[in-house]
Protein backbone atom coordinates (compact mmCIF):
# COMPACT_ATOMS: atom_id res chain seq x y z
CA UNK A 1 0.00 0.00 0.00
CA UNK A 2 1.59 3.15 -0.98
CA UNK A 3 1.88 5.94 1.29
CA UNK A 4 -1.02 8.34 -0.32
CA UNK A 5 -3.15 5.32 0.48
CA UNK A 6 -2.57 5.37 3.83
CA UNK A 7 -2.71 9.17 4.20
CA UNK A 8 -6.18 9.14 2.16
CA UNK A 9 -7.45 6.46 4.73
CA UNK A 10 -7.11 8.02 8.14
CA UNK A 11 -10.31 8.54 9.81
CA UNK A 12 -9.46 12.21 10.77
CA UNK A 13 -9.55 15.56 9.63
CA UNK A 14 -8.89 19.14 10.53
CA UNK A 15 -8.88 20.54 12.90
CA UNK A 16 -7.87 17.44 14.25
CA UNK A 17 -5.61 15.74 11.53
CA UNK A 18 -2.07 15.90 13.16
CA UNK A 19 -0.07 14.06 10.13
CA UNK A 20 1.02 15.85 6.89
CA UNK A 21 3.40 13.27 5.53
CA UNK A 22 5.08 9.89 5.66
CA UNK A 23 8.60 9.17 4.70
CA UNK A 24 8.79 5.86 5.47
CA UNK A 25 6.27 2.67 6.52
CA UNK A 26 7.38 -1.20 6.73
CA UNK A 27 5.39 -4.11 8.75
CA UNK A 28 8.11 -3.33 11.16
CA UNK A 29 7.95 0.76 11.72
CA UNK A 30 6.86 4.14 10.05
CA UNK A 31 8.16 7.49 10.10
CA UNK A 32 5.70 10.67 9.68
CA UNK A 33 5.81 13.94 10.08
CA UNK A 34 3.94 17.04 10.73
CA UNK A 35 3.89 21.13 11.39
CA UNK A 36 1.98 22.57 13.99
CA UNK A 37 0.20 25.54 12.67
CA UNK A 38 0.77 28.54 14.41
CA UNK A 39 -2.71 29.70 13.76
CA UNK A 40 -4.03 26.93 15.62
CA UNK A 41 -7.03 27.73 18.19
CA UNK A 42 -5.49 25.60 21.15
CA UNK A 43 -2.27 28.11 21.37
CA UNK A 44 -4.82 31.36 22.56
CA UNK A 45 -4.87 28.84 25.73
CA UNK A 46 -2.24 26.94 26.20
CA UNK A 47 -0.49 28.98 27.75
CA UNK A 48 -1.82 32.46 28.37
CA UNK A 49 0.63 34.98 26.47
CA UNK A 50 3.07 31.65 26.19
CA UNK A 51 1.80 29.17 23.26
CA UNK A 52 3.80 25.91 23.50
CA UNK A 53 2.29 23.04 21.81
CA UNK A 54 0.21 21.02 24.62
CA UNK A 55 1.78 17.12 25.71
CA UNK A 56 -1.99 15.55 24.91
CA UNK A 57 -1.14 17.39 21.07
CA UNK A 58 2.40 15.74 20.84
CA UNK A 59 0.78 12.75 22.15
CA UNK A 60 -2.10 12.14 19.57
CA UNK A 61 0.63 13.15 16.98
CA UNK A 62 2.88 10.17 17.68
CA UNK A 63 -1.03 8.09 17.77
CA UNK A 64 -1.82 8.94 14.39
CA UNK A 65 1.46 8.28 12.79
CA UNK A 66 2.81 5.47 15.16
CA UNK A 67 -0.64 3.43 15.71
CA UNK A 68 -2.93 4.15 12.99
CA UNK A 69 -1.01 5.05 9.99
CA UNK A 70 0.92 1.83 10.52
CA UNK A 71 -2.12 -0.53 11.57
CA UNK A 72 -3.85 1.00 8.27
CA UNK A 73 -0.43 -0.28 6.55
CA UNK A 74 -0.51 -3.42 8.76
CA UNK A 75 -4.49 -3.95 8.11
CA UNK A 76 -4.46 -2.94 4.20
CA UNK A 77 -5.35 -6.43 2.78
CA UNK A 78 -8.29 -6.65 5.03
CA UNK A 79 -8.96 -2.65 4.69
CA UNK A 80 -12.74 -2.38 4.32
CA UNK A 81 -14.65 1.29 4.45
CA UNK A 82 -15.00 1.62 7.73
CA UNK A 83 -12.14 1.33 10.28
CA UNK A 84 -12.42 2.14 14.03
CA UNK A 85 -9.98 3.12 16.04
CA UNK A 86 -9.53 3.50 20.02
CA UNK A 87 -6.65 4.53 22.35
CA UNK A 88 -6.06 2.05 25.00
CA UNK A 89 -3.09 3.41 26.58
CA UNK A 90 -0.11 5.48 26.44
CA UNK A 91 3.20 6.33 29.10
CA UNK A 92 5.39 9.07 27.71
CA UNK A 93 7.96 11.46 28.71
CA UNK A 94 9.00 14.76 27.22
CA UNK A 95 11.93 16.21 27.07
CA UNK A 96 11.62 19.38 25.39
CA UNK A 97 8.75 22.00 24.26
CA UNK A 98 6.99 22.38 20.36
CA UNK A 99 6.66 25.97 19.55
CA UNK A 100 4.05 27.12 17.01
CA UNK A 101 5.01 26.63 13.63
CA UNK A 102 7.21 23.82 14.30
CA UNK A 103 7.80 20.54 12.04
CA UNK A 104 8.75 17.60 14.35
CA UNK A 105 9.51 13.95 13.15
CA UNK A 106 8.03 11.08 14.38
CA UNK A 107 9.25 7.67 14.46
CA UNK A 108 7.12 4.40 15.83
CA UNK A 109 8.71 0.56 15.64
CA UNK A 110 6.14 -2.19 16.23
CA UNK A 111 6.20 -3.94 19.36
CA UNK A 112 3.33 -6.16 18.43
CA UNK A 113 0.13 -6.49 16.84
CA UNK A 114 -1.77 -9.34 17.71
CA UNK A 115 -5.50 -9.89 18.18
CA UNK A 116 -6.52 -6.07 16.80
CA UNK A 117 -4.29 -4.54 19.45
CA UNK A 118 -0.91 -2.94 17.87
CA UNK A 119 1.63 -1.43 21.09
CA UNK A 120 4.61 0.63 19.12
CA UNK A 121 6.95 2.38 21.43
CA UNK A 122 7.23 6.05 19.22
CA UNK A 123 9.67 9.11 19.25
CA UNK A 124 9.57 12.48 18.20
CA UNK A 125 12.41 15.16 16.90
CA UNK A 126 12.12 18.54 15.81
CA UNK A 127 13.90 19.75 13.35
CA UNK A 128 17.14 20.38 14.73
CA UNK A 129 17.16 16.41 15.64
CA UNK A 130 16.90 16.65 19.11
CA UNK A 131 13.99 14.51 20.98
CA UNK A 132 11.09 15.87 21.73
CA UNK A 133 9.08 13.06 23.54
CA UNK A 134 9.08 9.11 23.09
CA UNK A 135 6.86 6.69 24.86
CA UNK A 136 5.02 3.66 24.35
CA UNK A 137 1.19 3.83 23.10
CA UNK A 138 -1.05 1.00 22.67
CA UNK A 139 -4.72 0.75 20.62
CA UNK A 140 -7.13 -1.13 19.19
CA UNK A 141 -7.55 -0.59 15.37
CA UNK A 142 -10.21 -2.92 13.57
CA UNK A 143 -11.91 -2.97 10.37
CA UNK A 144 -15.97 -3.69 10.17
CA UNK A 145 -17.03 -6.00 8.82
CA UNK A 146 -14.00 -8.09 8.83
CA UNK A 147 -11.77 -9.89 11.46
CA UNK B 1 1.33 -29.62 35.65
CA UNK B 2 -0.99 -30.03 37.65
CA UNK B 3 -5.04 -28.38 37.64
CA UNK B 4 -4.33 -26.05 40.58
CA UNK B 5 -1.04 -24.92 39.03
CA UNK B 6 -2.21 -23.87 36.41
CA UNK B 7 -5.37 -22.08 37.76
CA UNK B 8 -2.55 -20.22 40.18
CA UNK B 9 -0.52 -19.33 37.26
CA UNK B 10 -3.17 -18.04 35.31
CA UNK B 11 -4.62 -16.05 38.47
CA UNK B 12 -1.60 -14.75 38.88
CA UNK B 13 -1.61 -13.16 35.38
CA UNK B 14 -5.09 -11.66 35.70
CA UNK B 15 -4.28 -10.24 38.75
CA UNK B 16 -1.61 -8.00 37.36
CA UNK B 17 -4.42 -6.06 34.69
CA UNK B 18 -6.76 -5.72 37.21
CA UNK B 19 -8.08 -2.24 38.05
CA UNK B 20 -6.83 -0.97 41.43
CA UNK B 21 -10.99 -1.16 42.03
CA UNK B 22 -11.02 -4.78 41.80
CA UNK B 23 -9.28 -7.19 44.78
CA UNK B 24 -7.68 -10.02 43.84
CA UNK B 25 -9.89 -12.24 45.96
CA UNK B 26 -12.66 -10.95 43.59
CA UNK B 27 -11.39 -13.57 40.77
CA UNK B 28 -13.33 -16.78 40.52
CA UNK B 29 -13.30 -19.58 37.94
CA UNK B 30 -16.67 -17.52 36.79
CA UNK B 31 -15.31 -14.67 36.68
CA UNK B 32 -16.04 -12.36 33.48
CA UNK B 33 -12.77 -10.73 32.43
CA UNK B 34 -14.76 -7.62 30.79
CA UNK B 35 -18.29 -7.37 32.97
CA UNK B 36 -17.25 -8.56 36.37
CA UNK B 37 -13.19 -8.11 36.79
CA UNK B 38 -13.08 -4.73 34.41
CA UNK B 39 -10.86 -5.48 32.13
CA UNK B 40 -10.49 -3.78 28.79
CA UNK B 41 -10.19 -5.50 25.64
CA UNK B 42 -6.65 -4.39 24.96
CA UNK B 43 -5.97 -5.86 28.56
CA UNK B 44 -7.62 -8.61 27.63
CA UNK B 45 -4.70 -9.57 24.47
CA UNK B 46 -1.96 -8.80 27.12
CA UNK B 47 -3.36 -11.54 29.02
CA UNK B 48 -3.30 -13.76 26.31
CA UNK B 49 0.26 -13.12 25.46
CA UNK B 50 1.14 -13.64 28.89
CA UNK B 51 -0.25 -17.02 29.15
CA UNK B 52 1.24 -17.81 25.78
CA UNK B 53 4.39 -17.25 26.86
CA UNK B 54 3.74 -19.41 30.00
CA UNK B 55 2.69 -22.26 29.26
CA UNK B 56 3.98 -22.00 25.48
CA UNK B 57 1.07 -22.24 23.29
CA UNK B 58 -0.61 -19.69 20.95
CA UNK B 59 -4.08 -19.09 20.81
CA UNK B 60 -5.92 -17.75 17.57
CA UNK B 61 -9.34 -15.40 17.36
CA UNK B 62 -11.22 -17.89 17.74
CA UNK B 63 -10.05 -18.39 21.17
CA UNK B 64 -10.18 -14.97 22.16
CA UNK B 65 -13.92 -14.83 21.11
CA UNK B 66 -14.17 -17.68 23.20
CA UNK B 67 -12.67 -16.46 25.92
CA UNK B 68 -14.80 -14.59 27.97
CA UNK B 69 -14.65 -15.73 31.84
CA UNK B 70 -11.25 -17.26 33.85
CA UNK B 71 -12.57 -20.76 33.31
CA UNK B 72 -12.62 -20.26 29.40
CA UNK B 73 -8.92 -19.04 29.87
CA UNK B 74 -8.44 -22.35 31.99
CA UNK B 75 -10.24 -24.88 29.72
CA UNK B 76 -8.53 -23.38 26.63
CA UNK B 77 -5.60 -23.52 28.33
CA UNK B 78 -5.43 -27.15 28.61
CA UNK B 79 -7.49 -27.88 25.09
CA UNK B 80 -3.57 -26.46 23.57
CA UNK B 81 -1.53 -28.28 26.08
CA UNK B 82 -2.92 -31.86 24.82
CA UNK B 83 -3.07 -30.19 21.32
Amino acid sequence: MDVQRILSKLPYQEPFLFVDGISRVSDDDVEGHYTFKKESAFYQGHFKDYPVTPGVLLTECCAQIGLVCLGIHLLSQHLTEKMEVAMTSSEMEFLKPVFPGETIKVQAEKRYFRFQKLKCTVKMYDASGDMVCHGTLAGMIKTTGHD
Amino acid sequence: MKENEKYSQLKNIVAAYLPEDIKVDSITENSDFTGELNINSANLVDIVLDLEDAFDIRLENEDMDRMKTVGDALRIINAKLVE
